[in-house]
């Protein structure tokens, strides 16, 4: 905006973007897409990842600058250089990431964010200017809090609050739900709701979640592969239509019934306790028993200990006490035993946590063997040709999308990581299966094929402890489901009889 | 030789007065470093800096004869080499510990090659105010001539405790080092913040060093740092990242550096050099101590490489 141009007009305004190409080198990101938000609307944006949702959004706010295509806000056309630009024009992001400071208070991160931070901070004055804002505002955050001790939740609403600390009302909100329980969820966007049907905001949303297109956006649009794939009113759509428009006609892996009954408990966890890397305790003396041809599912909304507790039996963290047994044997995590129980472990951020990202797909896939028979002589000698076999087997076998099997791990993208690390730890007979979040990021093709494998390992005979902050991953998948909060176990059920409230308030600590 | 009880005493008056001359270049160069990798970076050249503040200090208090132009230059100074330290780490893939090492050697070298024809010399010090009139007891008065720099040194901690806090400044320069994300979401240029924090920390690094050369010991050679600018860059790592902490934790540090000429004043000669070694004993203590393999330190600001 130039100065001394008027401000935008107060109340809530449209954005359209209109014939939008975005290219990265030979790759074509946004393919003449167009996507109109009205005025005092909420709209959703759907696509899969990689379908463009994300660089469509970065054109609007400034931080890539389109190929080709326009952009007009309240029915001008502007040319936003920058995301100060965008703010200017009272456009906001909220990201997927947090963008607050952790170590920070809400305060400070509040008054960070501004453009006229005062050299010196008044701080009495800055408080009570903050809680007369608050008091205006729909919900409630604790200003003095560090950010790091208040729940996504809070951390969410303090994220949005932000954006409208700063006046801006045409916001892009980057799958704000992900990190929050159904119940937060629903709090959050229906107070954003009420401001949208006031006029004094505009929403544009994207998101994967249909039940939360279903319930708060007026309007959607479809992206697949950087097309333009359907948009229309909300009401006048189903989840199913939806969701056959993002994903078109790729053909998603089947996943098999569910046979066999529950046999031995074959994984025993019995008082282990785990501290966090603050000293803190994560996981609060937790017992629980995993048969086998069993899944049990671990709910909770991330950071209530779930990622110690695997870590704890992948071998990355010891137990502080406890005992852990595997098919009645004490567990300590060790490769030998690993081997004798045939355990595999699918963490969380595989790259990071299951892979080495220097090394090649082959190296990855071999972790496991790599030192024995077929792909060492002697436990020293490595043939170089029997991990590369192995390798193209499985990358056949598991859809793995990979130039070759030397191509170093870290060049996939994530879904290819996650089959990779899938075809490693699958391979032979699983008995015992520890999955974290193992669907986080991916696509419907990825999901479906995930899920399909840890249905088979169950049907199988494995024992499988599924930890995810996706409830209807659990729900689809687990025979038994319990609930983490602050470190311990406060609910448990059968699936077949668990109740969603129940779930959302023990996951909330009620 | 005295009896035992004035022993103890002049012993503990010299382990005080040496406390607070000892702490001073502790003191600046920690604060620095807390400025620094508060911004989330760590500048281990702080050593080289010390050594070249200390020569340009001396050399230019020599050709002016005034101290205080040569407490200047040793900033100016230390602001260079922390600007040269911040250019090269802006560059993509560079790492800030190894940049810090070569500095660290670069610094200390190219202050003993320009520093040769300074050794001879003898340069105007920096004056000290005496604290210790009211006694006639001469040690006493030893260990109360205090430098003006120290009494900087001791307002600036709470100072730079309160800027963190309540100044734009301080506020993003510790975003930069809590959440680069956050900043350069907010539109801020984290490498132009941590640039800045860098020349602060190599300024201040700078004036501890001339100190060293304008006050205590107050002149020039090659032995004159050993090794204090690296000491004060894991003293903020005690510190906890705290201007306050930092104050105490170089007054801890320079009176155990005070301990074995202390012991030697009162006649005890016997392992001098052991004691010489109490504050590298304190620093493996104190490490011992306060760290675990289990947690990570608590108030490390985010984004330090060693953290990260």
């Amino acid at each position: 905006m130039i100065i001394g141009e008027q401000p935008p007009p107060s109340g809530a305004f449209g954005v359209d973007a209109i014939a939008m190409t975005m290219r990265f080198g030979d790759f074509l990101a946004l393919d003449n897409v167009e996507l109109k938000v009205r005025p005092g609307s909420f709209h959703a944006l759907l696509g899969e990842n990689g379908a463009g949702k994300s660089t469509l959004v970065k054109c609007i706010m400034g931080y890539y600058h389109a190929t080709k295509g326009d952009i007009l806000v309240g029915g001008r056309e502007q040319a936003i250089a920058n995301p100060k630009d965008a703010h200017a024009l009272g456009l906001g992001m909220v990201y997927q990431h947090f963008t607050l400071v952790p170590a920070m208070t809400v305060a400070e991160n509040l008054v960070l964010a501004r453009d006229d931070v005062p050299a010196v901070v008044n701080w009495p004055k800055e408080m009570k200017e903050l809680e007369a804002f608050l008091a205006r505002m729909p919900f409630k955050v604790p200003l003095s809090a560090k950010v790091s001790d208040i729940s996504a939740g809070e951390r969410q609403k303090c994220e949005i609050l932000k954006q409208l600390y700063l006046k801006r009302r045409f916001l892009i909100l980057d799958e704000p739900t992900s990190v929050l329980t159904p119940a937060e969820a629903d709090e959050v966007l229906g107070m954003l709701r009420v401001m949208v049907v006031k006029g004094e905001l505009t929403i544009l949303m994207i998101t994967h979640k249909f039940r939360e297109v279903m319930a708060f956006a007026d309007e959607v649009t479809i992206l697949r592969r950087g097309k333009l794939a359907g948009a229309g009113k909300v009401a006048e759509l189903t989840p199913d239509a939806m969701a056959r428009t993002m994903i078109g006609a790729e053909e998603l892996t089947v996943q098999p019934p569910r046979t066999g009954e529950a046999g031995q408990a074959r994984l025993e966890l019995a008082k282990v306790r785990a501290l966090d890397d603050a000293g803190g305790i994560a996981v609060h003396d937790v017992s629980l028993t995993v048969r086998a041809g069993e899944i049990v599912g671990i709910a909770g909304v991330s950071g209530n200990g779930q990622r110690q507790l695997v870590e704890v039996l992948a071998g990355q963290r010891e137990a502080e006490c406890g005992e852990i047994r595997v098919a009645g044997d004490p567990y300590h995590a060790s490769r030998e035993e690993m081997r004798r129980h045939r355990m595999s472990v699918l963490p969380e951020e595989p790259l990071k946590n299951a892979c080495v990202g220097g090394m090649s797909v082959a190296d990855n896939i071999a972790f496991r063997e790599f030192d024995r028979a077929p792909f060492a002589s002697g436990g020293w000698w490595l043939n170089r040709g029997a991990f590369r076999d192995d390798a193209r087997k499985k990358i056949g076998q598991y859809k793995i999308k990979t130039r070759t099997p030397d191509t170093p791990i870290s060049a996939l993208s994530g879904g290819n990581v996650q089959r990779a690390v899938l075809a490693r730890e699958l391979a032979g007979d699983v008995e015992v299966l520890i999955a974290a979040n193992p669907c986080f990021g991916l696509d419907f093709a990825a999901v479906a094929q995930i899920h399909a494998e840890i249905m088979a390992a169950r049907n199988r005979g494995a024992a499988v402890l599924l930890v995810s902050e996706d409830l209807d991953e659990l729900l689809e998948l687990s025979d038994r489901l319990v609930v983490m909060f602050h470190g311990e176990f406060v609910y448990e059920a059968r699936t077949s009889e668990a109740d969603l409230t129940e779930i959302g308030r023990h996951m909330a600590g009620h | 030789m005295a009896d035992g009880s004035i022993g103890l005493w002049t012993v503990s008056l010299a382990v005080l007065g040496g406390a607070i001359r000892v702490s001073t270049p502790f003191l600046f160069v920690s604060l620095g470093e807390c400025i620094t990798e508060r911004s989330g970076r760590i500048n281990l050249g702080l050593e080289g800096t010390l050594v070249m503040g200390a020569m340009s200090a001396y050399g230019i208090s020599y050709l002016t004869g005034s101290p205080w132009l040569g407490l200047l230059a040793a900033g100016i100074t230390g602001a260079l080499l922390g600007a040269l330290h911040a250019g090269i780490c802006s560059l993509p893939r560079v790492n800030d510990v190894a940049v810090g090492i070569a500095l660290m050697l670069f610094g200390t070298g190219l202050a003993f090659y320009l520093g040769k024809p300074l050794i001879e010399p003898t340069a105007p010090r920096l004056p000290a105010i005496d604290f210790g009139w009211w006694s006639d007891i001469p040690q006493v008065r030893a260990a109360l001539r205090v430098n003006v720099l120290f009494l900087i040194g001791v307002a600036l901690a709470p100072t730079l405790y309160w800027a963190f806090r309540a100044t734009r400044w301080g506020l993003l320069i510790r975003t930069a080092g809590e959440s680069s994300d956050a900043a350069r979401a907010m539109g801020h240029s984290v490498l132009l913040i941590r640039l800045r924090a860098t020349m602060v920390g190599g300024f201040l690094a700078g004036i501890g060093g001339s100190f060293l050369s304008l006050f205590y010991p107050g002149s020039w050679n090659e032995g004159l740092s050993s090794g204090q600018g690296i000491t004060a860059v894991a003293l903020v790592i005690f510190a906890r990242w705290d201007p306050l902490l930092c104050l105490w934790a170089s007054l801890a540090f320079g009176g155990a550096a005070a301990l074995g000429p202390a012991l030697q004043s009162v006649g005890v000669t016997s392992g001098y050099h052991l004691f010489n070694a109490a504050p590298y004993v304190l620093t493996l203590a104190i490490m011992i101590i306060t760290c675990s393999p289990k947690r990570t330190l608590t108030g490390a600001p985010a984004e330090l490489s060693i953290t990260r």
